[in-house]
């Protein structure tokens, strides 16, 4: 409570004085938090602006159909190409290769914590899974580079030393944990009558999970997923330490290549005069990456608004 | 209609419960597997750098012989840019989930910006650093500072405090609210006493879980040019600085630096075999303290959630 | 209902307890369910009558701690449905349900209806439209949804709903169906339609319902079970336990002096 307290104030004079005071105070503590809240969207178009701005004065001197169809991505050299699609193929490709580990193993893992384990076994290994998602993603390229490529090189003898192989598994493992829990947390929301309404039908515990959980939570799961996708597209550092980062338009897991994010740490790694068009690329790049960020989370709230849970 | 014969049936259900058991073992396996890969990975960083683990490697700066380089100016930048991030985060991201919870009224700005943070917790860590690169190191002239990063990586974690902010005030029941404005406090009032108090645990475990995020995060800073051999801490306030000076209170925050995650992908990516040691060291380090914040709000989470209900 | 003609039995519990746990929830039930009849179980809330219903089906298996005691006689083959070598999934296969609340899956009408007949390994087209269609017109759904079996279920109303769950359990015909007060979430004219379907359906199939409600136990049954506290306090014809009940508890129950 403020010191002046309004049981003191016995003129009334005094007390519209001390409530104008509150008010205008309220209003003022009202106004702060507001700030605080619009920093989000400051944030938005902070970014939008620097991406956009950059990008600009990029497309001022190399033409969009260049970007798009260009074959080549040699942004440094005398002569220079930039066709994005070098990057894109890898980001693409790398990608793939991780939802191909964790989408499954994530869905699997979510289906047998929510329909099949017991109790215990599910408080136990929840928290677990949900520690493995906070691993720091430069660990998994040092793990990727110099754990899983020397396994992987052994099985596969022709393996490069770099490849988005190598480097898309271990992102594809550095995922299963959010999909993992996400999809259980879905699956452990739809309501328990549904189960008993199969099991009443002689339904088995895997028949149940595929033909109702599943299907009753298939908006939680999409959302995921999608979640996934965006962490895979984005994702850096796995890339720039184990997946090279030559340019390399290819479509062959087994190459390494460079992706879009780790052109950009390439670039800020060396020292690139601010204002250069090779400064520029990176804003283009960048701006790239958003844009497929921002489809598939179009794509995916779409998906959420067609299969809202109706139960 | 002929209904199945009780064999048939049998039969069905035998198949099923095959099945049944078949998945069963996948799940077991694949659960088994992701733990797996996480135990390989600790036990490989733990015998690769077993041998660094010395007070000197902590005590040392990076050098340009494996042996002899260690990791100070590394954990010494991380914690002050943790500092900045904190400084910088926590208290936007509160007042921001107070806003949101208990003040917004349902209108295009209040939706605006909740559509805003769920995109923004989407958007690539990378496009924040280009962000930072174009805004705080050239327009606002913070250059490749522990400011620049501090501040990078709030914005990065803002999401995170603020989603968990607004659900630690949302599970405080209404009358909570309803009985201290009925005493006559006002909004801020019932914020500053009632509600802040009680979401307390929710909130600190946002903050643990960002800040855990943040310390890991390599791309965004490497974005902003973060110098990659630094063999010098940031000046200390009040002790002498270049020049006969000394520096000033603030003067750490404008200083270049390096962080953990940067110290580790720069041993990485050389090619002699004797930094893949101080890698390993380096790496074990950095997930001890990510893995052992998370699991501090971990606990603190399923604590909470085992507390006696309103 | 004829008085001459001697009911055939189709399932009888003998001395049945059950624990959730360490707390009793059945008391040594003896009960006797009769062929084709309807036999309604009422009682105050928490008197165990669900609990027991959910005993016919095993669907107590589903949870970790429960316990049965004792045994309920299937007839004509008399298997002890709650014996531990006989498999919960094959008595669920032979007793149908129909739930409190309806719970149709996130599927289409049709496929709604299927559901029990895939389940057996059914995967003919030709045979699964036929049962879809004779279940439904046994549900009374059939004109309502005749044009539209690949709409989805959930958008349906509650009582239509709640019929086509009932088609679901009609449609692999199970030799018991088990009603767990199957109109608490209906309104009233949805009710008259489920216990006129109750009525139907008794000539084909053994019918146990629970009921909070005891007109429409009255309405519906020709068989009563009064239970109080896991116990079985009595059992008789509706007429006899509405008319003239034995026992002082029934009779206060009924008499709405309790519950």
């Amino acid at each position: 409570m403020p010191a002046n307290n309004p049981g003191d104030l016995h003129q009334v004079s005094d007390r519209l004085a001390y409530n104008a005071m509150r008010h205008w105070k309220e209003r003022l503590i009202e106004a702060v938090l507001l700030a605080a809240a619009a920093v989000s969207v400051l944030t938005t178009l902070g970014i939008v602006y620097v991406l956009v701005s950059e990008s600009i004065s990029f497309f001022a001197n190399v033409s969009i159909v260049d970007f798009l169809t260009d074959t080549q991505w040699t942004p440094l050299f005398d002569d220079a190409h930039f066709g994005i699609m070098v990057l894109v193929s890898g980001t693409l490709v790398s990608s793939f290769v991780a939802l191909a580990v964790a989408i499954p193993m994530g869905t699997i893992i979510a289906i047998y914590l929510s329909e099949f384990a017991d109790s215990r076994v599910r408080e136990v290994a929840k928290p677990i899974l949900e520690l493995l998602g906070g691993i720091p993603t430069i660990v998994f390229g040092y793990f990727a580079l110099l754990v899983v490529t020397p396994i992987l090189q052994f099985v596969l003898p022709g393996l490069p030393g770099f490849s988005l192989l190598s480097a898309g598994l271990v992102m594809g493992i550095m995922i299963v944990p959010y999909i993992a829990s996400l999809s259980e947390d879905a699956m452990r929301a739809v309501p328990m009558s549904m189960r008993e309404g199969s099991y009443a039908m002689g339904a088995t515990k895997l028949y149940t999970a595929v033909h109702v959980v599943v299907p009753a939570a298939i908006s939680g799961l999409a959302a995921s997923y999608i979640l996934g996708i965006s962490r895979a597209v984005g994702e850096t550092m796995i890339l720039a330490v184990a997946a090279g980062m030559q340019p390399n338009l290819t479509w062959n897991p087994m190459e390494p290549a460079a992706t879009i994010t780790s052109y950009i740490v390439q670039v800020a790694l060396g020292d690139l005069p601010h204002g250069s068009i090779g400064y520029q690329t990176i804003f283009a790049a960048g701006l790239t990456l958003l844009l497929i960020t921002l489809l598939f989370n179009i794509l995916g709230q779409w998906l959420r608004a067609r299969f809202r849970e109706n139960y | 209609m002929q209904p199945l014969t009780t064999d048939e049936i049998r039969i069905v259900i035998a198949k099923g419960k095959f099945r049944d058991n078949l998945f069963k073992a996948v799940g077991i396996f694949c659960l088994a597997f992701a733990l797996l890969v996480i135990v390989a990975l600790i036990a490989d960083m733990v015998i690769k750098g077993a041998e660094r683990f010395t007070l000197d490697f902590f005590l040392n700066f990076a050098s340009r012989r494996a042996a002899q380089a260690g990791i100070l100016s590394a954990w010494v930048g991380s914690l002050l840019v943790m500092l900045v991030t904190a400084l910088a985060a926590v208290p936007l991201g509160v007042a921001a989930g107070l806003y949101l919870e208990e003040y917004a009224k349902r209108n295009w700005l209040t939706n605006l910006i909740e559509i805003n943070i769920t995109n923004l917790a989407a958007v690539p860590s990378i496009v924040y650093g280009l962000l930072a690169l174009g805004i705080f190191v050239y327009q606002f002239g913070f250059g490749q500072s522990i400011l620049s990063a501090g501040l990078t990586l709030a914005l990065l974690i803002l999401p995170i405090i603020i989603v968990s902010t607004r659900e630690a005030i949302r599970a405080i029941p209404a009358m909570i609210r309803e009985g201290s404005m009925a005493v006559g406090a006002t909004r801020w009032q019932t914020c500053r006493y009632h509600i802040i108090p009680y979401a307390m645990p929710g909130i600190l475990t946002g903050v643990i879980i960002g800040l855990a995020r943040a310390i890991g995060e390599t791309a965004p800073i490497i974005t902003i040019g973060a110098l990659t051999f630094i063999a010098f801490l940031p000046p200390l306030p009040f002790t002498a600085a270049e020049g006969g000076a000394t520096a000033g209170l603030f003067d750490w925050v404008m200083s270049p630096f390096t962080v953990m995650p940067i110290q580790i992908f720069n041993w990485t990516s050389r090619p002699d075999p004797a930094f893949e040691v101080n890698a390993a060291a380096a790496g074990f380090v950095l997930m001890a303290m990510v893995l052992s914040m998370n699991a501090v709000a971990i606990y603190l989470r399923y604590k909470m959630r085992k507390r006696i209900k309103w | 209902m004829s008085n001459h003609e001697t009911p055939v039995l189709k399932a009888e519990a003998r001395g049945l307890n059950f624990y959730y746990g360490e707390a009793q929830a059945l008391k040594n039930i003896n009960m006797p369910i009769y062929d084709k009849k309807v036999t309604a179980l009422i009682g105050p809330s928490g008197c165990g009558k669900s609990t027991y219903l959910r005993s016919f089906n095993r669907m107590h298996d589903l949870y970790p701690g429960n316990r049965y005691e004792g045994e309920i006689r299937f007839f004509p083959d008399n298997t002890n449905l709650l014996g531990s070598d006989v498999d919960p999934i094959e008595v669920r296969m032979r007793v149908g349900m129909v739930f409190q609340k309806p719970n149709p899956f996130p599927k289409t009408i049709f496929e709604n209806v299927a559901y029990g007949l895939r389940v057996r390994g059914e995967n003919n087209k030709r045979v699964l439209e036929d049962k879809v269609e004779h279940a439904l017109k046994s549900a009374a759904i059939w004109e309502e949804v005749k044009n539209r079996l690949q709409d989805q279920a959930p958008n349906l109303s509650g009582g239509q709903q709640q019929r086509l769950c009932i088609a679901r359990a009609l449609a692999t015909d199970p030799e018991l169906l088990l009603f767990d007060e199957p109109t608490s979430a209906l309104d009233p004219i949805a009710t008259g339609a489920i216990e006129e379907l109750v009525h139907e359906l008794k000539k084909r199939v053994t019918i146990l319902i629970v009921t909070h409600n005891m007109q429409q136990a009255a309405r519906v049954s020709d068989y009563t079970a009064y239970m109080f506290l896991g116990e079985m306090i009595e059992f008789g014809k509706t007429d006899q336990i509405f008319i003239k009940p034995q026992d002082k508890r029934t009779e206060d129950y009924i008499t709405g002096r309790m519950g």
